[in-house]
């Protein structure tokens, strides 16, 4: 029956391996679901789930597979027949298990252990469940292992599964959701190309090179230096600033500091556009005349060595990124901020841009060019899943 | 089922870590706990420990640290040394080895509590040097050709901030837990642990303002249970007024430790 729970979790996103399964059944061999559904949700959760951003997740999925259950009352036979008897539903899983393909040789022990695990096992574990509140109430007693140091922690243990689950406490740490700070430093750190720096001054002691060296010269000391590995990544944050971007103004300053903050980079230059990138970018956010910096010369001094990073909304009226803006200086016509864009995209293998918008489901007139956008940068939402998908992409050229 | 942690007198334990707990002892797989700074992760162990009456064995985990640490580590250079001016037993290499934290809790005779506080702090690859070991409990010595087996299987509680990723072999093998941040009413029985009395108005006030801190915009540190903790020793030792806690906030150093958060609060007010 609960094979089809495993397919469930598996489904809605969450990676439960095979093993991590055979451990539940285990524990429910070992009677830690305490004969309830609490007990089995915070049995599942802690052997399953390995993250609280998938915390979430879970209580959905959890949520799904027993939302028919009344959870107060009595439970249906067939639910607590599993839950008291899960050994009986162990070698059915394993069938099953190995139908979906999921088998792996291991399983034959594991089998083995949990047979013999089971054997061992007296009344107290797993018949003599004394079943006395369905919520779990009566699974703290006071007696325990150290009468004098012991604290009872009556309260909250009323609550069900279901109410916990329900709550979704954890939506906070969904991997989906938009971060702080220390979440867009943790990403910023899979930016990492370790490589030893041939063009710097700095000599570090080769211990093994030493010993080597020392061992090949009959013992006699011969020192060894090294340079020392460092970062090789050098960064180009390109940010949008103003217009629209003023609703994720707060946002952008989180991962405009996240980056400042990993000092772990060997450059990060920042410049600022509105808009859509075209022949002046800006040093500072609010876009002053005498910041102005031209995108030629940025294009010029940074090669195609350094990691892109593009954070805009990409929402604007479409003739702002197809028309081509007068030149007053030069009384011509220059490149459209297409152009412009599609300059970057061929001197940048490694680019990525990130928006805090989701993408529109359906084109329409505002995101029109965020649908055209994102057809030709790889595009991800500023989310902690999209920040490390793009960090991914910016460490492997495709 | 025995309940076999059910927090101490020390350590309000809420109901789902306690369970945590059991479940990772009695299925003898480590326990992983993640949570906010100043949550009491460490403090866990300790109350493991004491509540279990059992040895608490502190593997503190480095930038620097490797995996072969916690094993054992030959220290060649007193062995040289010492061959130098001929010293009895330089040719027992057993003398040289010296056993780490997990080494320690491998060879004692009693079953042991095992604290691998902050495993984020070392290198990417090092939960996964550590697998095997974890796992069977188990490590070989190649220089004695010795393999040090546990005697009696420890009880392994692993910390982590989350700098960084743990990787996924290794997670699969561990016992999860997040620590909340624990809300009002725990707070409470938590504080009560700490201070004998509390004058209900103080407690109160102090909550409150504590509370109303932590949800403040444009906090980068938010004040933690031990913060909280530390502001009402200073706050009875200073003889607040407890109406004018909310009011002036008295001694916010002591809950906020960078200067940005103090302009933030002071902007707030």
């Amino acid at each position: 029956m609960f094979i089809s729970f495993f397919y469930l979790l598996r489904g809605r996103g969450l990676d439960v391996t095979p093993d991590e399964w055979m451990t539940l059944l285990e524990g429910l061999a070992q009677g830690l679901h305490q004969s309830s559904l609490t007990g089995f949700y915070q049995l599942c959760r802690a052997v399953l789930v390995k993250s609280e951003a998938d915390f979430d997740r879970f209580d959905q999925a959890f949520l799904e597979f027993f939302q028919d259950i009344p959870w107060q009352g009595p439970l249906p036979r067939e639910l607590l027949d599993w839950l008291d008897h899960p050994a009986e539903d162990l070698g059915r899983t394993l069938e099953e298990l190995k139908q979906g393909g999921f088998l792996e040789e291991s399983a034959e022990k594991i089998l083995k252990m949990l047979e013999e695990r089971l054997k061992e096992q007296t009344e107290e574990h797993n018949g003599g469940n004394y079943w006395v509140g369905t919520q779990g109430r009566s699974s703290f007693g006071n007696s325990g292992w150290h009468p004098g140091g012991l604290r009872i922690g009556g309260q909250g243990r009323h609550r069900t599964a279901m109410m916990v689950a329900g709550e979704r406490r954890f939506r906070d740490f969904r991997r989906d959701n938009t971060l702080d700070t220390r979440q867009f430093q943790t990403a910023f750190r899979r930016l990492r190309q370790l490589s030893i720096q041939a063009d710097e001054n700095e000599e570090v002691l080769d211990v093994d090179g030493t010993i080597h060296e020392t061992c090949e010269n009959g013992g006699l000391l011969k020192i060894q230096k090294t340079h020392p590995r460092k970062n090789a990544v050098k960064v180009l944050l390109l940010m949008d600033s103003g217009g629209s971007m003023d609703y994720y103004a707060g946002l952008c300053s989180q991962l405009f500091q996240a980056a400042q903050r990993s000092n772990h980079f060997k450059e990060l230059h920042t410049y600022y556009f509105h808009n859509c990138v075209y022949s002046e970018l800006y040093t500072g956010p609010s876009l002053l005349y005498r910041e102005a910096v031209p995108t030629d010369w940025v294009l010029q001094n940074f090669d195609g060595g350094y990691k892109v990073i593009i954070v805009g909304d990409a929402a604007m009226n479409p003739y702002e990124l197809r028309e081509r803006h007068y030149d007053w200086e030069r009384r011509s016509y220059g490149p459209s901020g297409l152009e412009w864009l599609e300059g970057m995209k061929k001197q940048y293998p490694y680019l990525v841009w990130l928006n805090p918008e989701p993408m529109p489901k359906q084109p329409d007139y505002w995101g029109q060019t965020h649908w055209q956008l994102g057809q030709m940068f790889p595009m991800y939402d500023l989310t902690t899943e999209g920040l490390e998908r793009a960090m991914k992409r910016l460490m492997s050229r495709k | 089922m025995k309940q076999i942690f059910s927090g101490t007198n020390q350590y309000v334990a809420s109901a789902e870590l306690m369970s945590a707990v059991n479940i990772a002892v009695t299925l003898e797989k480590p326990l992983l706990i993640k949570g906010e700074p100043g949550t009491g992760k460490t403090m866990l162990a300790q109350a493991v420990a004491q509540a279990l009456g059992k040895e608490l064995i502190i593997w503190n985990v480095k930038s620097t640290t490797k995996a072969q640490d916690g094993l054992y580590v030959y220290d060649v250079v007193q062995r040289l040394y010492d061959s130098q001016f001929g010293s009895h037993g330089v040719d027992d290499i057993a003398h040289y080895i010296k056993p780490g934290k997990l080494g320690e809790a491998f060879s004692s005779e009693e079953q042991v509590v095992l604290l691998i506080d902050e495993i984020d702090k070392a290198d990417l690859e090092f939960p996964n040097d550590l697998l095997w070991e974890l796992d069977q409990m188990e490590f070989y010595i190649p220089e004695t050709r010795e393999t040090v087996r546990a005697k009696k299987r420890p009880i392994v509680i692993i910390t982590s901030n989350a700098e960084k990723e743990l990787p996924d072999a290794f997670l699969r093998r561990c016992v999860f837990h997040y620590i909340d941040f624990p809300d009002q009413e725990q707070m409470e029985r938590i504080l009560r642990v700490h201070f004998d009395h509390l004058e209900e108005e103080l407690l109160r006030q102090a909550m409150a303002t504590f509370y109303w801190l932590r949800q403040l915009r444009g906090i980068d540190k938010k004040p933690s249970t031990s913060e909280l903790v530390d502001w009402l020793r200073a706050l009875i030792a200073g003889g607040a007024d407890p109406r004018r806690i909310q009011k002036e906030i008295p001694f916010a150093g002591v809950l906020l430790k960078k200067d940005k958060d103090l302009r933030t609060l002071r902007g707030a007010r």
